[in-house]
């Protein structure tokens, strides 16, 4: 708030020139103006968040009939009845999502914060924001649009995050009992959690990118080694597992430093393992999340590494199997362990070593540089890469005792036939249990079924060791964000509808169905010129398979943001990028104004950017968080079957002509432009229903005629070949007869006379009043 | 009927109002003969399930053509009735038949209005599980029945979880009586 005073006259004296400022001083060489909603509130972006919400309703799917979130409970939500607080299930549903969210938002935000803190404090408040050099101007796209500030040092994201922070407590008070009481209201706060969840990836990222001069913006960035076989387990092994990747620097450092690092193997786990990777190229990842019992029980690594987030809560319990002493680094994750941060590296290293204790805490992130690294080096001799996976005799001969009692099926999140593969090895046939290896999601709830504790994770492990030890890939490391020059070069394809479509494989590993499908995925919507984009356990899937050369997407497709690309932008926070480059894209290649601006942006986005997030293997609260961002920033999220489980979904209804309306900003009109995009977020049964519904989420009202017609032609195209007919719904997305695709308009023409097709226009589209610029008299 | 009437994904607690168990096939012929506006839904698995000599889809077919009952198929499940020379209703993904039967103002596929029984089959046990709960919590008007080999406790009527012997022979029976409809 501003106040100014020009004169004002009291008993005491005349006042003369008084300017009062109060709350936050915005920087005054930014020339842009400020938009109507900077560091904005839990409401002030709540028309908006209606607007979308009419069109896109929630259906709730509950995963859970009663609430038992406080003491009145346990309440019977069932079919309309309310709690003792008066909650009904949509309520509640929405509520569930709304607290799934905060988490998500809350995990990266804080990671953000302690990431931020330790470069200030290793690097100075004053360290620049670069994340690319003269290639980028617009450094921080979605912290411009929310917030209205431009950072331009690392103590500038401190302001960032204290907002985050502040928005963060207010969103989780709301989802105490007898606070929010509507299912739309929890909704709009879904997604004001989302929108601060972005911010907090941004403010990580570019902290990192800046600091520790990961590849800025680099569409050659390094092609690094990924997969179980790449590890050379000849030399001591460092196994770092998590989200934050400050840790894992300070081995590297320690390592180089002290000419040790061709002697020692550093290696990672899910998103660490991109940035370890983005921090030094000769460091390799193993793989995805699901990696991680089977990586650990081969006795591989020598000491284990864990910072923060999707770590398994047993990872201490598995180190111990194998005899590999464990590090925890974060005050997220203490384990148990007793604190050794104050104490001298001898002392610990020797404790380790020796087996005395199984594991420290270590908040001092140079000190776990220097013990991981002495501890590996001592420790790997004696441990000899003990594992705790059985050779096949003890497996055989375990079988034998398996009664088929199914509770192994049971509780396999994918209902393998494991019973059925472990008769067969009880007859010496392990193919059939080397078979499931593809499609295990790595949980090992199957062990803790199995009335008999077979160890039936390591038993799949090992009957596909060979398939384990040919894991050996290459991946571009993540590049970042996405360079202006690219924008600009890409903007006018995309928002005409010529490149068809800007598609982000991100996320978990909780496939339906092992991570080839996404693998096709990728590779399918490359080969059709698609701007395909990758982050986090995703794009470590989609590098795990090859082509007949033996070349893998990262081989063979460009790193340019660009049509036929396959693009690895980084880790999970990395996923900023892939919404700042939608941003970008309205500011950039549009001139649309950014500084907290959001509204507007959105509506543009909506309505012009073909872009589709699809999270085939998500999970986490964390994926759940990004995926929401995403909503409120009009962009559609795929998720795979499991994603059912997040019981919520954002569907249009393309059977309701009124839905689809939208004004034209050049007139005023109200026109219908059809189902473009048709969901919000919607949750896939199959890989081919997926396939189908990316190409057609592309869609978008402002689509020239010819870009209509090419993103049509991919949509009926996918549809012929994997439906085996064509689409029922060609009528909806046809708004001129121009926008046929030529070499189908016989039979398209056909469907439109049978539907009583007419033709309608293409308006300039807005969903907001206030950008109309001619008003009919 | 030989297998217990318990979540066959064993975390799935349900409840506290859990489906029905069909005890004996003719409580689905009884079920269908009394609906006035049956629809069936069948899922991506029906194609890979086998049962006998046939597939589940197979099933599906022979039910909806003595039923008359129309049919929509999810995901990519439209391919495999055509290339069984069958033409259904329509197809769709599962989320959007699930959201329009919750919605007491639909007209159907037809324009004729709301259904009032919906069998499933076909769509993967934890999708169809949440999918059955939508339904059974905002759709007061409809009832349900799962027609897969598990128990499916959100479903208004569900078989319990059956040997394929007796799942096969169940929907046999459903099949042979629907025939007298």
């Amino acid at each position: 708030m501003q106040m100014k005073i020009k004169e004002l006259k009291t008993g005491i004296g005349v006042i003369k020139d008084l300017e009062i400022s109060i709350g936050r001083v915005f920087e005054e060489t930014w020339a842009e103006p400020v938009g109507p909603t900077p560091f904005p509130s839990l409401t002030d972006l709540r028309e908006w968040d209606f607007q979308l919400l009419k069109r896109y309703q929630p259906l709730y799917m509950p995963f859970c009939d009663v609430c038992c979130l406080c003491t009145f409970g346990k309440c019977d939500l069932t079919a309309g009845k309310r709690g003792a607080c008066g909650i009904n299930m949509a309520a509640q549903q929405s509520r569930i999502v709304l607290l799934a969210c905060c988490i998500g938002a809350a995990t990266h935000i804080g990671h953000a914060r302690h990431l931020v803190e330790h470069l200030i404090e290793k690097f100075g408040r004053r360290y620049p924001i670069d994340v690319g050099g003269l290639n980028i101007e617009v450094e921080a796209p979605i912290t411009r649009l929310v917030c209205g500030i431009r950072p331009k040092t690392l103590g500038d994201l401190e302001d960032i995050l204290d907002y985050l922070e502040n928005q963060l407590t207010h969103l989780l008070s709301v989802t105490h009992t007898g606070q929010e009481s509507s299912n739309i209201d929890f909704e709009s706060k879904v997604f004001h959690a989302g929108m601060i969840d972005h911010v907090g990836l941004e403010v990580a990222d570019i902290a990192q990118i800046a600091a520790y001069g990961f590849p800025k913006a680099d569409p050659e960035s390094p092609l690094v080694e990924l997969g179980y076989g790449t590890i050379d387990s000849l030399k001591p092994v460092i196994l770092c597992i998590g989200h934050n990747v400050v840790p894992a620097t300070e081995i590297v450092d320690y390592l180089k430093e002290n000419g040790l690092y061709s002697e020692v193997e550093v290696c990672g786990l899910c998103c660490t393992a991109h940035d370890v990777t983005r921090y030094n190229p000769k460091a390799k990842i193993v793989g995805p999340i699901s990696w991680q019992l089977r990586f650990i029980r081969s006795g591989v690594p020598d000491v284990v590494v864990l910072d923060e987030q999707c770590i398994r809560t047993d990872a201490l319990i598995e180190a111990q199997r194998i005899k590999a002493p464990v590090i925890v680094t974060s005050e997220k994750n203490c384990a148990g362990l007793q604190s050794r941060t104050r104490d001298p590296v001898d002392a610990i290293v020797s404790d380790l070593v020796s087996g005395k204790v199984p594991g420290v805490l270590i908040l001092d992130p140079a000190k776990v540089g220097e013990v991981a690294t002495r501890t590996a080096v001592e420790v790997a001799p004696s441990r000899k890469k003990f594992k705790a996976i059985p050779d096949i005799d003890e497996i055989i001969e375990r079988a034998k005792g398996c009664t088929k009692c199914n509770d192994c099926r049971r509780a396999c999140p994918q209902d393998l036939l494991i019973p059925e593969a472990i008769s067969e090895v009880a007859t010496g046939n392990l193919a059939n249990l080397a078979d499931l290896y593809e499609a295990c999601v790595g949980c090992g709830r199957c062990e803790n079924a199995c009335p008999l504790g077979l160890p039936i994770h390591s038993f799949i492990v090992k009957a596909a060791e060979k398939q384990l030890k040919e894991e050996k890939f290459k991946i571009r490391a993540g590049r970042g964000a996405v360079q202006d020059v690219e924008i600009r070069n890409v903007g006018s394809p995309i928002v005409l509808g010529e490149i068809p479509g800007v598609v982000a494989f991100v996320g978990c590993a909780n496939y339906p169905h092992g991570g080839k499908e996404l693998a096709e995925m990728c590779s399918e919507f490359a080969n059709r010129r698609y701007i395909v984009v990758t982050s986090g356990c995703a794009a470590m899937s989609a590098a795990m398979y090859k082509n007949e050369e033996g070349k893998t997407p990262y081989e063979i497709y460009t790193g340019a943001f660009d049509a036929g690309c396959v693009v690895n932008v980084g880790s999970c926070v990395s996923n900023s990028h892939i919404a700042g480059a939608a941003i970008k894209i309205a500011s950039i290649f549009a001139k649309r104004s950014l500084r907290a601006n959001y509204e507007e942006i959105a509506d543009y986005i909506l309505n012009r950017v073909g872009a589709v997030g699809v999270a085939w293997g998500a999970y986490s609260q964390k994926a759940a968080s990004i995926a929401s961002g995403c909503w409120r920033l009009g962009i559609p999220v795929v998720v795979g079957p499991h994603g059912s489980k997040y019981r919520r979904m954002l569907l249009g209804r393309k059977d309701r002509e009124d839905d689809w309306y939208v004004y034209d900003a050049r007139t005023g009109d109200r026109v219908y432009v059809g189902p473009a995009p048709e969901h919000l977020f919607y949750t896939a049964e199959t890989k081919e229903e997926a396939m189908v519904m990316i190409a057609k989420l592309c869609m978008r009202p402002n689509d020239t005629m010819k870009g209509r017609a090419i993103k049509l032609t991919h949509y009926i195209d996918l549809h012929k070949r994997l439906y085996g007919t064509l689409p029922n719904d060609i009528h909806l997305f046809v708004r001129t007869v121009a926008d046929i695709p030529i070499t189908m308009k016989d039979e398209i023409i056909k469907i439109l006379e049978e539907k009583q097709w007419k033709e309608g226009r293409i308006p300039d589209p807005t969903l907001l009043p206030r950008l109309i610029r001619k008003r009919k008299a | 009927m030989s297998m217990a009437a318990e979540p066959w994904q064993q975390a799935e607690i349900p409840g506290p109002k859990k489906a029905l168990v069909i005890t004996k096939p003719e409580v689905v012929v009884a079920m269908l003969k009394r609906a006035k506006r049956p629809i069936l839904v069948v899922g991506h698995e029906a194609a890979g399930i086998g049962l006998g000599e046939e597939k589940l889809i197979d099933y599906a077919i022979r039910m909806a053509k003595t039923a008359r009952v129309p049919v929509v198929a999810t995901a990519h499940t439209i391919s495999e009735f055509l290339k069984r020379g069958f033409q259904p209703t329509s197809w769709m993904p599962a989320v959007d038949i699930a959201n329009r039967l919750q919605d007491p103002e639909w007209e159907g596929l037809d324009g004729m209005g709301q259904y009032d029984l919906a069998l499933f089959m076909g769509i993967p046990y934890y999708m169809e599980w949440v999918l059955l709960n939508a339904l059974k919590h905002f759709s007061s008007n409809l009832k349900t029945i799962s027609l897969d080999r598990f128990y499916q406790p959100n479903a208004t009527w569900s078989f319990p979880n059956l040997s394929f012997k007796d799942w096969n022979e169940s929907l046999e029976v459903i099949i042979d009586k629907l025939g007298g409809k």
